[in-house]
């Protein structure tokens, strides 16, 4: 392994230097389809199993671009507060790699659809920064590698490679911010408020899984540093492999310590990509970029142009859902929470679907306690986020309908909740083959109740003598009787009634 | 205008992922050296004011609906394949990183 | 008995669909033929007796059953060029790269052929991924020009326009980059065109160069191409290039064309593409063409398209560009021929080896120039410019088609040179599609008809018509007319049996 990296106290860092950040994320959009042919775009699979002749880049098969992408990524856009170019057109990236079927990447190169943007983004403590977005534009994803032999399973020291293409051709948004400067020390805590705010924007919009694990949202973090005073920006490195928000900010945060120590020492910084290290929150040096790579772009002549029409742009724009941000600012004054506690459910990851689930018919306050406790100790104990967990807001607010229409107590909706959370259907789905309903027919209640106090004729003549707190014993019973799927104040109510109390 | 020397030669056959012999790259440097030469021809008439043809016919807005279409099974796939293993395409090493 | 190979695929097809003969008696003619002299031509890399027999079979017991032909050409054989995607044969491109490759799909073009009840007899010979005019590109091994074997079939569909003339094969499919179906067609006495761009599916193609390439008919006479024009053309919504229009009517065209009638045609002659560098018994032959037309009632009249003479320019960076691309896919890592995998040597290290095996020097030239022509720094003054140049000479036609209806030139410039001649000049050999070039930029429906053979060599010469794009059946018009009133000219091949048997 190399040598550990000498680094500059943080405090320092921002003391003698500007950090100037750009940021460029990839989202896999959740067409049906791939980009450009017909093969199912599914996470995992059999290896190789979602491919056709243009996805392998077979000799002979041609592209078709896929019109709900185009779609995506102009609704993208114009969330974004992009123009929609008027016309544009795919290039060829030409460079080799095996994981690449035809060796060059359908991408967009001088003419993005998306341009000239910019995200709100809101921090901690309330602070809202623009930051600037360059383009957004359409491309494919690569196939995915399987370095076999050697120490880890990583590129470096493996024997073979195997290559499984089913991830080849699924449509991919790439966004590029503007350089953002000016952040001083904050400038790693903007770089996650970024990233969060782009994912929570595509979720919202329901464009991607932006699952960073899954890696349907990927984001490289492109750092440099300039002199305090100075304007010109400096060298940057380019971190890849960031798989989770906390580790944009804390990469963006590494390289500022390292680049910082290497140009105190009269070092010069190397343009060079580096990959994060989860593990131990630093980052290593990956390919030297000798010279700008020359990619030999040229438009692509298997493709035609795209000129979307305004009337189509328009269209597109009325299917643009509440921002999350209006959304946020809106339930706020709706609930009346404080900023904190707003903030609290925005930390959690809970406001927007906390906000979906009351959209759903949930009350705020039967809403917000479900996802801020029960649901996210689940999501902790599981290791995954909120939005991870395999439920959706519709799915909660229909436990919480449940409940409040008797059908569920608490403890089963619980129960409930698990079933939907370990796969198996909908709410309803979960009930029936649970057989979790409340047994609300008085007639088998009563049956339940007269055969528990036939058990314990002292406990009934407790009662019947005024000791009224006795009852408890029997609605124990009756509760046991039942396996706990009676409502336990009808139980008593009826108690009460055979008794004669 | 063109003078392309062996370096160069060998710069391209870098790009396009080519082992050339250094025969190749003499007589390589030769002719591209003449059939560029020849062909420069084109900047004679290729003033700023024209617009370039990429597509022949001019066509726009060419869409597939979002639907599943069958493809290849595993094995067809795999058929031509150099090498495979557990259902991928199995290569040597890779050397560089991805992009 | 008749000799069925003899015969046009119209009257073929009208034999086989009265059961007059069998379509399997037609294709056995036909693969009998091929056995008879193909080791001597090669215009076959590959014949599949097999399928093409099932096929006919097939033909034959439907129209047995008293079901109507699939299309109007069921039951008459074919030849493909080795460059379309097929199931059950190898597409090898002429490569040593993919020598092995059987393809696990077909091809749209393939598709259609089968669908119409065309029995496929094999694989036809070409320049390696259609680069070269001369069919010596071949990684298999050149295929001879049937009129003397000492000399190219043009290229680099050189197979299929072989096998056509040599009546191996009715009817054959080439593809046309730069001319690979119009200059093979001439210098082998038989007619091809090229349709206008996308007006054939590309979808199963092997790319070459994807904004230029086209597939069409090779054939002996312009009805039998017309005939199959209407079976592969069409809109496909596997390739986005394709265009979404009716299939121009050209049988119709060649049929009314037969009429010898052309008055009321007005016939543009191309200043630019005669004189110096044309050979003169080419020259002669297009004037006595020219003056052919003129009496059947077309008016004709000089034109000028002053860009077409940079059209070769432009040709040889756009190709070769974009070939730079569409085969940097072949790298042994999915498909085709893998060298130095010896667990020593890396990915990176057996792509650029297998490369090297696996191409032959005009591919790996033109990539090299491609890549030259579209890295940065050059790619305006080269790329650029040449894209520039396809926008005037767009023009041109533009302008032209303001006065002609078609317009007219020597198909080649000169007729079939010698096995070897050019091999080591590339230059050279790229003048071959001097004249083709300029409706392939455009996008342009184009044929080659036969206009006899030239007064200083005897051998064939061609006559190119081109068109604009969409307008496809003026070539069949004036095409079919044309032919009518010159008479046979394939009748004058000498006879190639003996040679078979020396
Ligand atoms: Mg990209
Ligand atoms: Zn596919």
């Amino acid at each position: 392994m190399t040598a550990v990296a000498d680094l500059m106290d943080y405090a320092e860092v921002v003391e003698r230097y500007d950090p100037v950040l750009g940021l460029e994320v990839h989202v896999e959009l959740n067409t049906n389809t791939k980009m450009f042919c017909g093969c199912p775009n599914r996470f995992g699979g059999e290896p190789n199993t979602h491919v056709c002749p243009t996805c392998l880049g077979l000799p002979g098969a041609l592209p078709v671009v896929n019109g709900t992408a185009v779609e995506s990524a102009i609704r993208i856009g114009l969330a974004l507060n992009c123009e929609i170019a008027q016309w544009c057109r795919f290039a060829r990236k030409n460079y080799f790699y095996p994981d690449m079927p035809k060796n060059f990447q359908t991408s967009q190169y001088d003419e993005p659809i998306a341009f000239d943007g910019h995200l709100d983004v809101v921090l901690d403590d309330g602070e809202v920064v623009r930051v600037g977005i360059e383009r957004a534009h359409m491309e494919e994803d690569t196939g995915k590698s399987l370095h076999v032999g050697g120490a880890t399973g990583r590129i470096h020291g493996a024997e073979h490679s195997l290559l499984d293409y089913n991830r080849a051709g699924v449509p991919l948004i790439e966004i590029v911010t503007r350089p953002i400067v000016g952040m001083g020390e904050r400038a790693p805590e903007v770089a996650r408020a970024y990233v969060t705010a782009l994912r929570d924007l595509l979720r919202a919009m329901h464009v991607s899984d932006v699952r960073m694990d899954q890696g349907s949202l990927r984001c490289d973090a492109n750092v440099s540093l300039m002199p305090k005073g100075t304007e010109e920006f400096g060298t940057r490195t380019e971190t890849k492999n960031v798989n989770s928000l906390r580790s944009v900010e804390r990469a963006v945060r590494y390289e500022m310590t390292r680049q910082a120590a290497v140009l105190a020492a009269g070092g010069d910084i190397v343009q060079e990509t580096r990959h994060f290290q989860e593990a131990d929150g630093t980052t290593s040096a990956g390919r030297v970029k000798e010279t700008a790579e020359d990619y030999r772009y040229f438009p692509e002549p298997d493709l035609v142009p795209i000129a979307p029409s305004r009337e189509w742009v328009e269209q597109l724009r009325t299917t643009l859902p509440e921002l999350p941000w209006e959304r946020r600012r809106r339930i706020q004054q709706e609930w009346g929470l404080t900023d904190e506690e707003l903030r609290d459910l925005v930390n959690t990851g809970a406001a927007d679907l906390v906000a979906a689930t009351v959209e759903e018919g949930a009350t705020p306050g039967e809403a917000r306690s479900w996802w801020v406790q029960y649901l996210n100790q689940q999501a902790s104990g599981r290791e995954v986020e909120l939005a991870a967990l395999p439920i959706t807001p519709a799915q909660v607010a229909r436990v919480i309908a449940l409940v409040n229409s008797g059908e569920l107590t608490n403890k089963l909706a619980r129960e409930v909740v698990q079933g939907v959370l370990a796969g198996e259907g909908e709410p309803d789905d979960v009930v029936e083959k649970r057989g979790l309903k409340v047994v609300s027919d008085d007639s088998a209640l009563i049956t339940a109740v007269d055969e528990a106090l036939a058990a314990q004729p002292d406990v009934a003549d407790k009662i019947r003598g005024g000791k009224v707190q006795a009852a408890g014993a029997i609605v124990g019973a009756v509760m046991k009787a039942t396996k706990g799927q009676a409502d336990a104040k009808r139980v008593r109510e009826l108690v009460l009634e055979r008794v004669g109390a | 205008m063109s003078n392309i020397s062996r370096d160069e030669v060998a710069h391209l056959a870098k790009l396009a992922r080519m082992a050339v012999t250094d025969e190749e790259l003499d007589v390589f440097a030769g002719q591209l050296d003449q059939i560029l030469d020849a062909v420069a021809k084109v900047g004679e008439v290729a003033s700023d004011d024209i617009p370039p043809t990429s597509h022949a016919v001019p066509l726009t807005n060419r869409f597939r609906t979002d639907e599943v279409r069958p493809g290849l099974s595993q094995q067809e796939a795999l058929a031509g394949a150099p090498a495979a293993e557990e259902g991928r395409f199995r290569v040597p090493r890779i050397l560089g990183e991805e992009q | 008995m008749t000799d069925l190979t003899r015969l046009s695929a119209a009257e073929l097809a009208d034999k086989i669909h009265s059961r007059e003969v069998s379509a399997e008696d037609v294709t056995r003619a036909h693969l009998d033929r091929v056995a008879e002299v193909d080791t001597d031509l090669h215009a076959f890399l590959h014949v599949d007796a097999d399928g093409a027999l099932a096929a006919a079979r097939a033909v034959d017991s439907g129209l047995a059953r008293g079901e109507r032909p699939a299309s109007a050409l069921a039951g008459v054989p074919l030849a493909l060029k080795d460059v379309f995607t097929t199931r059950d044969m190898p597409t090898t491109c002429g490569s040593r790269t993919l020598r092995d490759w059987t393809p696990p799909y077909d091809a749209t073009v393939t598709r259609r052929l089968r669908e119409a009840g065309v029995p496929i007899l094999g694989k036809t010979n070409m320049d390696e991924f259609a680069m070269g005019s001369s069919t010596e590109n071949s990684a298999f091994g050149p295929t001879r020009n049937p009129w003397d074997r000492e000399r190219i079939p043009g290229g680099s569909g050189g197979g299929s326009s072989a096998s056509v003339a040599a009546f191996e094969a009715p009817l054959a499919i080439g593809t046309d980059t730069g001319g690979s179906i119009r200059q093979p067609a001439s210098v082998t006495g038989t007619v091809g065109v090229k349709p206008t761009y996308g007006g054939v599916s590309r979808h199963g193609l092997v790319a070459f160069s994807s904004s230029l390439d086209q597939g069409g008919p090779c054939a002996r006479t312009v009805l039998d191409a017309a005939l199959l024009h209407e079976v592969i053309a069409g809109h496909d919504p596997l390739d986005s290039t394709s265009i979404d229009a009716a299939v121009p009517p050209v049988v119709e065209a060649a049929r009314r064309g037969g009429d010898g009638d052309l008055s009321g045609v007005r016939v543009g002659v191309v200043r630019e593409l005669s004189g110096e560098g044309y050979q003169p018994g080419v020259l002669a032959s297009f004037e006595a063409a020219v003056e052919q037309l003129r009496q059947l009632g077309a008016e004709i009249v000089e034109v000028s398209c002053p860009h077409f003479t940079y059209g070769l320019s432009a040709y040889y960076l756009i190709a070769p560009s974009e070939c730079s691309s569409n085969l940097a896919r072949f790298d042994a890592m999915r498909y085709g021929l893998r060298v130095a995998d010896d667990g020593d040597h890396s990915a990176e290290e057996v792509m650029s080896a297998s490369r090297e095996a696996g191409f032959g020097a005009e591919v790996k030239r033109r990539i090299m120039l491609g890549t030259y022509a579209l890295s940065s720094g050059y790619y305006d003054a080269y790329y650029g410019s040449a894209q520039k140049v396809r926008t005037l000479i767009t023009r041109d036609f533009t302008s032209a088609f303001e006065q002609v209806d078609v317009l007219v030139s020597p198909t080649t410039p000169t007729t079939a040179f010698r096995l070897g001649e050019r091999v080591d000049d590339p230059l050279a050999m790229y003048l071959a599609d001097l004249c083709t070039i300029p409706a392939n930029l455009a996008g342009n429906a184009a044929m080659s008809v036969p206009s006899g053979l030239s007064a200083d060599d005897g051998l064939p010469v061609g006559l190119q018509i081109m068109a604009p794009a969409l307008a496809d059946e003026r070539l069949y018009r004036v095409g079919a007319a044309y032919e009518t009133a010159r008479g046979p000219v394939l009748d004058r091949m000498p006879e190639l049996k003996g040679a078979a048997a020396k």
